[in-house]
């Protein structure tokens, strides 16, 4: 199986989960989408570990974000492709 | 699967099947733990389970005390109980629902006969017990005939894409044979509990769930909340591990009741499942201990327990099966861990695959595998306690 650097539960989704321990910045990462079975690519612009989010296209401030095909939130920053998206640009809208 | 293999377990005077043979000393009350651990060291084969709560209880937070105290004497993973409390009348109370099962149960109170007494006359009582306990013989029982919880921790991405699906996987095959199940983690369903509504096998349970989850929203968090609960639900573990809101928490917690099942009931806190074989909702706390502690005293003997960054929760008398994907976690803390199914993130291995592993591996710890947190002497016994004592 080839490598698998992140993986995407929905097609509609925004971010993917880096799943490698060396997604450094400049890095081309290869992309599973889950639901579709398909392969993309995305150049990390800085380094994201394990287990966190990139953005998979440019993302606006106050954009919902989307991940299983549903709403996880809201940008509170914007966030380019290939970025990190964590609590530093992304919140709940709840509580 | 797992339907080739064979179960072999313990099957109790009230039909219910145990894959452990615990003869457990329960204090009804935080004063009686002292005695109660004394009988735990003076008899070996028996455990002691030392507990903070049991005093001036009162309305739904004492019948939530009894329930927990009740049902964990009455789950089929223990043959015998040894009851101490400060005084006679609620350690008769604990003693009579044990005995509905038809198990060996035995009360003493330490008033007027004080710990020393009480611990003679308890001890003897725990070593006859504990005689007659360890010449039962395991018998061949149907894996129909298990009870399964399920409940993740410390999770983290790799969570909500792998080990969660994995037990998902597993609930789907288990809910198909007839297996009882469990889930729980009202606050954990935050941002998904419009999806979990539509789990239910009808509408009214639906909307009994709902009801549940809205009741906890206004009655707990929000005349609680100081904050966006960032730290504590998604914990700081969660945040660790690249999980950013409760929503996305909420949707990989989902994925643990896979994809076809459907929940047929909604039980309070600690309460037995009494509509037949089927998956349950739980209305419990996501502590992972308050959680297992609340679904061991409903009767579930085995449970299935991903995570991601490493919760090393067990409890004392419900086999916690660790399962994760987060290969760090598998490096670095793998003596917690019974299942690694990091092969799904690289693509080694299906979620049918890994769903096929975890019921393996639940069959042979049914027929007395231990697992990781026994080794490691993991016995978190926590009750959940609803509000301040009178």
């Amino acid at each position: 199986m080839s490598r698998t650097d992140f993986l995407v539960h929905a097609v509609s989704d925004t971010v993917g989960v880096v799943v490698t321990e060396d997604a450094v910045s400049g890095k081309e990462l290869i992309g599973w989408i889950m639901e579709t079975d398909e392969t993309v690519a995305i150049r990390a612009v800085e380094d994201i570990p394990l287990g966190h989010k990139l953005a998979l296209r440019d993302i606006e401030r106050d954009e919902t974000i989307i991940k299983y095909g549903h709403d996880i939130g809201k940008a509170v920053a914007e966030i380019p492709r290939g970025h990190h998206a964590h609590v530093h640009n992304v919140k709940t809208k709840r509580w | 699967m797992s339907s080739e293999r064979r179960l072999m377990a313990y099957r109790r005077d009230n039909g219910r099947v145990g894959i452990r043979n615990h003869v457990i000393i329960l204090p009804v009350d935080d004063i009686s733990n002292a005695a109660c651990e004394a009988v735990g060291n003076n008899i070996k084969g028996t455990l002691a389970l030392p507990h903070p709560y049991g005093r001036l209880q009162f309305g739904a937070d004492l019948d939530l005390h009894f329930r927990t105290l009740i049902g964990t004497g009455c789950n089929p993973n223990v043959a015998a109980v040894v009851v101490i409390g400060i005084e006679p009348g609620w350690t008769g109370r604990v003693v009579e629902g044990i005995a509905e099962t038809g198990k060996p149960v035995a009360g003493f109170a330490i008033e007027q006969s004080g710990d020393i007494q009480t611990i003679a006359s308890a001890s003897r009582k725990a070593k006859e017990y504990v005689h007659w306990a360890s010449e039962l013989q395991r018998e061949e029982c149907g894996i129909s005939e298990l009870w399964v919880s399920v409940k993740c921790g410390e999770s983290d991405t790799t969570s909500g894409l792998a080990s969660n699906p994995t037990v998902g996987n597993a609930i789907d095959k288990l809910d198909a044979l007839g297996v009882t199940s469990c889930f729980g983690e009202t606050s954990e369903l935050t941002g998904a509990e419009e999806e979990c509504r539509d789990r239910a096998r009808t509408p009214d349970v639906g909307e009994k769930f709902l009801r549940v989850f809205n009741a906890y929203m206004d009655e707990v968090i929000e005349p609680n909340k100081t904050s966006d609960l960032s730290e504590s639900q998604p914990t700081k573990g969660n945040i660790e591990g690249g999980l950013t809101t409760i929503e996305e928490k909420a949707f990989g917690n989902l994925e643990k009741i896979g994809k076809k099942a459907r929940y047929i009931d909604v039980l309070e806190p600690a309460e037995a499942p009494s509509k037949g074989p089927g998956l349950y909702f739980m209305d419990t706390s996501s502590a992972a201990a308050e959680c297992v502690t609340l679904q061991a005293a409903a009767g579930f003997v085995v449970h299935l327990f991903p995570t991601g960054q490493g919760n090393i929760v067990g409890n004392p008398i419900e086999p916690v099966i660790k399962l994760t994907a987060n290969p760090r976690t598998v490096r670095t803390m793998g003596e917690h861990i019974d299942l690694d199914v990091s092969g799904i993130l690289r693509r080694e291995m299906n979620l049918d695959q890994a769903g096929d592993a975890l019921l393996d591996l639940t069959v042979r710890t049914g027929n007395g595998r231990m697992t990781a947190a026994e080794a490691l002497g993991h016995r978190e016994f926590v009750l959940t306690k609803l509000y301040r004592s009178a």
